[in-house]
């Protein structure tokens, strides 16, 4: 279920009588609980980044949307500033992810590593970069049009880049020297030519480098040819590589269900 | 600040759920000034209620013995197993009076973002009960929100290896309301759950 979203949304406060009002496009990444029937929801949007507000009466059967302001729905959304969290007015679905996202468990714990690290990655700032990363991953996701597990590594190595920390699969990290290079050191930024790697670093073999190299271009056709065994193997060095970068750690990242789903069988 | 003990009381109340500092103050204030009101009951029946209550050894219902009285029933229908995610969704199927069977509550739904994951839920408990082949059919009543829906993925996965009837709570229209106000999402839910009309 998806609909055009508005060609450009408001961006700026309107004036309504003192409260500024604004309006935007953005992908509900998690909610909270709060209070008897509200909920506190935190989302990736468009223009203002991730904001973070407070929808009201969300949790009674009788509310107008809260169905529309699930985990992984991409919504146009009214809100008002408040004094710390802003406030939902109205929500509009554009595209309706978790229904299809839930259908299919490995997906779903997928998604949920996704979020979690947009959620991360976006403290405070606008990316316009992110937030069309995160809805692609999601319709990817939904549409069962890869494994979970290959969106997923996709997702975190290309969001990890914009956020700063491109690794390289192929040149090495630290003199730059042409690969290919198979000792891979996550603290480093990805491979490293022999004479400077470290004693004891991990060696890589080129089925999984060639795949690391696919998931973070988008080259399909080569990760969707990648057998389990170098899809696992793959999915540990991103594992490693993203729980480095991101210091807190992803807490859904242990939870992720690496058993092929239908959407996997499709993507295969 | 109030002095002392008020203040004390006030800081314990607001630590509540769904408590904010106000109501704590409007309760504390009406422990202290109201003269008929029986602190004396209230202070024994907080003991007893966290001596007493523990978790039911069979669903993981809220019980004052080993096991709840909806599993002591001798004249519930125990081919039929309904899943829940709280105690407290048990009260609210009960009121139905449209079940008879008995319950199972997981403690919760999977939401891997909150580093919930099946293992923190009692699903190994569903199954040993399930093993003993008594059971028919598995209702699963978790909430109809993304976790819920997930949750209940995740066991019909789990349950299709077990020859056994596994049903899903409809959603859909709530009973009373204007066809006009449901959301797309609801309205899409019920035109997927819709069923034949008995001549």
């Amino acid at each position: 279920m998806e609909r055009e979203a508005p060609a450009e949304p408001s961006t700026g406060a309107r004036d309504t009588g003192g409260v500024p009002v604004y309006r935007d496009e953005a992908v509900v990444l998690r909610t909270h609980k709060l209070g008897e029937a509200d909920r506190i929801v935190t989302m990736l949007s468009r223009q203002h980044g991730k904001i973070r507000a407070v929808a009201r009466g969300v949790r009674r059967t009788s509310s107008k949307f809260g169905a529309r302001l699930e985990p992984f729905m991409v919504v146009d959304v009214q809100l008002y500033e408040g004094r710390s969290l802003d406030v939902v007015t109205q929500a509009e679905s554009l595209a309706s992810y978790g229904a299809a996202i839930a259908s299919d468990y490995a997906a779903y714990t997928a998604a949920n590593v996704i979020v979690e690290t947009a959620d991360k990655l976006t403290e405070g700032e606008r990316s316009l970069q992110h937030y069309l990363l995160l809805l692609g991953a999601l319709r990817s996701l939904s549409r069962g049009e890869h494994g979970p597990g290959l969106t997923l590594d996709s997702y975190l190595l290309r969001a990890l880049s914009i956020a700063g920390w491109a690794p390289t699969f192929s040149d090495c990290a630290v003199t730059g020297a042409p690969g290919p290079h198979t000792a891979f050191v996550v603290q480093l930024g990805g491979v490293v030519a022999d004479p400077v790697a470290p004693p004891g670093s991990p060696r890589l073999a080129p089925a999984v480098l060639q795949l690391l190299g696919a998931l973070l271009e988008g080259d399909w056709a080569v990760a969707d040819a990648a057998d389990d065994r170098t899809r696992s193997q793959a999915s540990g060095v991103v594992a490693a590589y993203a729980q480095w970068h991101l210091e807190r750690g992803l807490r859904s990242l242990q939870h992720v269900d690496r058993t092929a789903g239908p959407s996997a069988a499709a993507g295969a | 600040m109030y002095e002392g003990i008020v203040q004390e009381l006030i800081d314990e109340l607001g630590r509540l759920p769904g408590i904010g500092p106000k109501s704590a103050q409007r309760i504390a204030f009406h422990i202290v000034q109201t003269q008929n009101f029986d602190v004396q009951r209230l202070g024994k029946l907080l003991l007893e209620v966290r001596e007493k209550v523990r978790f039911c050894a069979d669903c993981g219902n809220v019980a004052d013995q080993e096991r709840c009285n909806i599993c002591r029933d001798p004249r519930r229908n125990r081919s039929l197993i309904c899943v829940v995610e709280e105690a407290k969704d048990v009260v609210a199927i009960e009121r139905t009076r449209e079940f008879r069977g008995l319950y199972h509550v997981l403690g919760g739904a999977i939401s891997p973002i909150d580093g919930v994951g099946p293992e923190d839920l009692r699903i190994r408990e569903l199954l040993q009960r399930l093993a003993d082949g008594s059971v028919e059919e598995v209702i699963i009543a978790t909430d109809p929100n993304l976790e819920g829906e997930a949750t209940a993925t995740y066991l019909s996965r789990l349950l299709r290896t077990m020859e056994m009837r596994v049903s899903r709570l409809a959603s859909g229209l709530p009973v009373g309301g204007d066809l006009e106000y449901a959301d797309e999402v609801t309205l899409g839910r019920a035109f997927e759950g819709r069923r034949l009309v008995e001549h």
